[in-house]
């Protein structure tokens, strides 16, 4: 791909089919061109590599209420002129709706962030596949029992241009890289796996060594896991896995769902659900979060928004729509797919304790540290608040991590779980993922073994 | 209407200048996969059509192994130059050294639409298909006022998909799938409680023949309603009885991925080199099967242009095959079982399950409840996922009972279950003579989704660990 930005170009086109509104007609243009590079060594040899590119362009079209939406995975003149047609028509067919609309522009400045580096558009992609090949490398020299499952280098850069009757224009790049490793430990007849990941603005900011250590220890220490005991304990949840625990948290959150009644916090405002060691954050406008970005899936900017204080719920997260029927403003947490735009969280991230993850440990006498968990899609239901997620990770007695134990799971409810947490640790790791890592203690939770 | 197939868009004779460019490095073999896939979607939410959406995506992916290296590119742009561009381009991801001219034959093309579609949803007005989600929500909604939210989803796409590879493999599929979600929430004095139902088939428009969406809205919303009541789940080990056609998951999670030859070949599955072996319980004959044409995970080719075929997995509890892609079986000198698949021309294809299921035992499932004396009873699964390596899997359950006495008793609220593959296919000790398929999937593997299928008749596995919050 060329470094020579094509955002005009882009902008152009957005801006081309937004003209077309007839009278009463809104319509919102997202139109956007990405290029990736994906390598995945194994064995020493390159075992894909893949360099492709893509496009495509999505049209929302309100009329009367009514909104369609249309979208086509080419910017060919002829499928430009069908998108908007097919968006109309679309529209015809929905239900009126007094909220439907566009986002207004509401002055909220945009917060300037590096979200594109040059290093990384002109990195050679010989030096990709070698750094891949050293990640390899690596962790294969620190452990014999470790085999490789495959080790990956991915990057990405997408250039995009959003146009709206409302006379929002926006256009904007950026790129991203990780790598990431697959680890397999064999030890008498068993097999136990791990990964570790590097995340930079461009590849010489990556922590190879770090990656392949983590990716090797998480495998290596679960060899000889057994099965625990059922019993109500208190987790230490490991960063990646606090992560995901946070983006179900920021999911409960979303105003659109609590406008429909789906949100096991709706009529909490200002009330304490959570421990008071606990402050949630969305913060996008951060640049160290992988996820981070300068505009929502509106064209509005993103912005800070603490969500707890201190336990104490503050606010819900709004698109233009959610807050129309909420009566209140976006909060600028519009995310994009193929269709109208929904509410989410951008970039997570929560008050941060003292201790590290070893302190917080040294402070239990019985617990476990959950260095994984399986199933979050399958036993963790964000309406009624069920928890259960399956989970390997390591016993902790008096103090320190002991045997490592799998095949359980644990489980509470969201609402409790909140409430039951006794710590935040100091160990962020930024992640490339929508919520940042940190340990997070919380006590009573079940764990169901043997 | 009908529809055509690809291959009289698309001339033979570029594929064929295109597959040669993506050998001029030196390459064995290239391929083009070319797919051109129209979808419409319509999306009800708390009494409103929100959003009815359509699109359209077409490029080609052409792929390139050299030795042990595949190269990959992919393109929206079909033309000649579009072609050749993303050939020369995978060639180049491919390239070790070497060079020289391959040229291409074909073989004759093959044409095997995976179903005879009697309705094409694109011949059916939108408003109809919009009419289905007002009756749905107008179904669930009636059943009982505890119901407070209802969202429904109807979703139709023609896929068609062309294949040709440098060995001369030319064959054309063209995928219609249609499918249809319903979702209630139910509001009571300990909380909210949700219910989720789902109907997908590949065929047409026609699905609505045999099937009402007020009925599938109704079972949704007593689903809701039922688990107002529900009690916190037991945690620790427990025998558990799984309902016909609800639990073809637990199959997919504890052995079908297991059984797919990239990972048995990376040595990340618990099941290499144990064909010949007893890896089941004898009542166990689990079978993938892509030509069950209806069926979720139905496909006329795969998406490497060999044609879906049965596959006997496991018979009478003995490991017979392993699922195999294009490198894999090349790799061992195996047949292909029509198992190589991918989410769409953008991605590499790799081993995918398509049908997977177990066959029919002789129990009555009536006596399998009577012989538990105590236990759980899962009517409806979730989602699940696995550790192929260490074999430790995980399914949700998102409707179950308590067995007491030989009966089912107390509905129980939301949780996991989870187990290790090769432990839980031994453990299965009754099997009942209900077979039925479940619904609609989508198994997600490195990052792809592709749509799938399951089904198995009642079955009781002797000890599960289930995770809930009871004592």
């Amino acid at each position: 791909m060329s470094a020579v930005s094509t955002t005009g170009e882009l902008q152009a086109i957005a801006d081309r089919i937004v003209a077309q509104a007839k009278k009463g007609e809104e319509i919102e243009a997202f139109v956007s061109r990405a290029h990736e590079t994906e390598v995945r060594v194994y064995e020493g040899n390159v075992e894909h590599f893949v360099s492709a590119q893509s496009q495509g362009i999505n049209v929302r079209v309100i009329s009367n209420g009514r909104t369609g939406t249309s979208y086509a995975g080419t910017l060919d003149q002829s499928a430009l002129a069908e998108v908007l047609a097919e968006a109309r028509e679309n529209a015809e067919l929905g239900s009126v709706d007094e909220w439907a609309g566009l986002a207004d522009p509401d002055g909220v400045a945009v917060v300037e962030q590096e979200l594109w580096n040059e290093k990384l558009e002109s990195y050679p992609t010989a030096r990709k596949i070698e750094l891949t090949k050293e990640l390899e490398r690596l962790t294969l020299g620190i452990d014999s029992r470790v085999r490789i499952d495959s080790a990956d280098y991915s990057d990405g850069s997408v250039e995009s241009a959003f146009a709206t009757t409302k006379g929002i224009r926006v256009s904007g790049r950026e790129n991203g890289c990780y790598t990431s490793v697959s680890t397999l430990a064999d030890d008498n007849g068993e097999t136990q796996t791990g990964w570790g990941f590097a995340v930079g603005k461009y590849p010489d900011e990556f922590d190879l060594n770090k990656a392949a250590r983590d990716g090797v220890d998480r495998a290596t220490r679960l060899l000889g896991a057994v099965k625990p005991a059922t019993k109500r304990t208190t987790v230490v949840l490991d960063p990646f896995v606090t992560a995901s625990f946070l983006s179900i948290i920021g999911s409960t959150l979303n105003g659109e769902a609590v406008s429909k009644g789906r949100s096991i916090f709706a009529n909490r405002l200002g009330e304490a659900v959570a421990s008071p060691v606990f402050t949630l954050i969305d913060d996008p406008t951060d640049s160290r979060a992988y996820s981070a970005t300068d505009i929502d899936g509106e064209g509005l900017a993103a912005r800070r928004n603490v969500l707890m204080r201190d336990g104490v719920l503050q606010m819900f997260i709004h698109s233009s729509y959610s807050a129309r029927r909420a009566q209140t403003s976006s909060t600028g947490n519009a995310i994009r797919g193929s269709g109208t735009p929904g509410v989410g969280c951008l970039a997570l991230q929560v008050g941060l304790g003292t201790k590290s993850q070893q302190e917080l440990i040294a402070d239990i006498d019985d617990g476990v540290l959950i260095q994984s968990v399986q199933g979050i899609h399958s036993g963790v239901n964000a309406i009624s608040g069920d928890f259960s997620t399956g989970a390997s990770g390591l016993m902790i007695r008096n103090g320190v991590t002991a045997e490592p134990v799998r095949e359980f799971t644990i489980a509470s409810t969201l609402q409790r779980m909140l409430l039951d947490i006794a710590a935040v640790g100091a160990d962020i790791e930024w992640l490339p993922m929508s919520a940042v890592g940190v340990s997070l203690v919380i006590n009573e939770i079940t764990m169901s073994g043997v | 209407m009908t529809i055509t197939d690809l291959s009289h868009e698309i001339d033979a004779s570029v594929l064929a200048r295109a597959l040669t460019a993506g050998r001029a490095t030196g390459a064995d073999f290239a391929e083009i996969y070319i797919e051109d896939k129209r979808a419409t979607s319509a999306g009800l939410d708390d009494g409103k059509v929100e959003q009815v959406t359509s699109g359209r995506d077409r490029g080609a992916g052409i792929r390139v192994i050299a030795g042990d290296t595949t190269g990959f590119a992919h393109t929206a742009d079909l033309s000649e130059n579009g072609l050749l561009a993303a050939a020369e381009a995978a060639a180049a991801a491919a390239a070790q050294g070497g060079g020289g001219v391959h040229t291409v034959a074909f073989g004759p093309m093959v044409r095997q639409s995976v179903n005879s579609v009697r309705v094409v949803p694109s011949s059916v007005a939108k408003s109809r298909k919009v009419e289905l989600l007002m009756q749905a929500n107008d179904a669930a909604r009636s059943i009982d006022g505890a119901i407070v939210q209802v969202s429904a989803g109807y979703a139709d796409s023609i896929k068609r998909i062309l294949v040709a590879n440098s060995d001369g493999v030319f064959a054309t599929d063209e995928q219609v799938r249609t499918i249809f979600r319903i979702s209630a929430v139910a509001n009571g004095d300990s909380g909210m409680q949700t219910g989720y139902e789902s109907l997908g088939h590949t065929m047409g428009f026609e699905m609505f023949d045999d099937n009402d969406v007020a009925e599938l809205a109704a079972r949704a919303a007593r689903q809701a309603i039922v688990k107002l009541r529900a009690r916190p789940a037991p945690s620790g080990a427990v025998p558990v009885v799984i309902k016909c056609g609800s639990g073809g998951v637990l199959f997919h999670e504890a052995c079908g991925h297991g059984l797919e030859a990239d990972l048995v070949a990376k040595g990340a599955s618990v099941y290499k080199d144990r064909r010949g072996e007893l890896v089941a319980s004898p009542l166990v004959t689990l079978v993938d099967d892509g030509t069950m044409t209806a069926e979720w995970g139905a496909i006329g080719i795969d998406d490497e242009g060999h044609l879906s075929k049965r596959n006997v997995l496991i018979e009478n509890g003995v490991l017979t095959e392993y699922m195999w892609d294009y490198i894999r079986a090349r790799n061992e000198k195996r047949p292909q079982t029509g198992n190589g698949r991918r989410q769409s021309y953008s991605h590499l294809p790799m081993v995918r399950m398509t049908n997977t299921f177990v066959l029919n035992g002789t129990q009555d499932p009536e006596d399998i409840i009577k012989n538990t004396p105590s236990g759980v009873y899962v009517a409806k699964l979730g989602g699940g996922s696995v550790d192929t390596a260490s074999g430790d899997f995980v399914f949700g359950m998102t409707e179950a009972y308590l067995i007491e006495n030989g009966e089912i008793t107390e509905p129980l609220r939301e949780g996991n279950l989870i187990g290790n593959g090769p432990q839980v296919l031994k453990d299965i000790d009754l099997l009942g003579n209900d077979f039925a398929m479940g619904g609609p999937g989508t198994c997600g593997k490195d990052g792809q989704g592709v749509p799938v299928g399951d089904g198995q008749p009642t079955l009781r596995v002797k000890s599960l660990t289930i995770g809930g919050t009871a004592a």
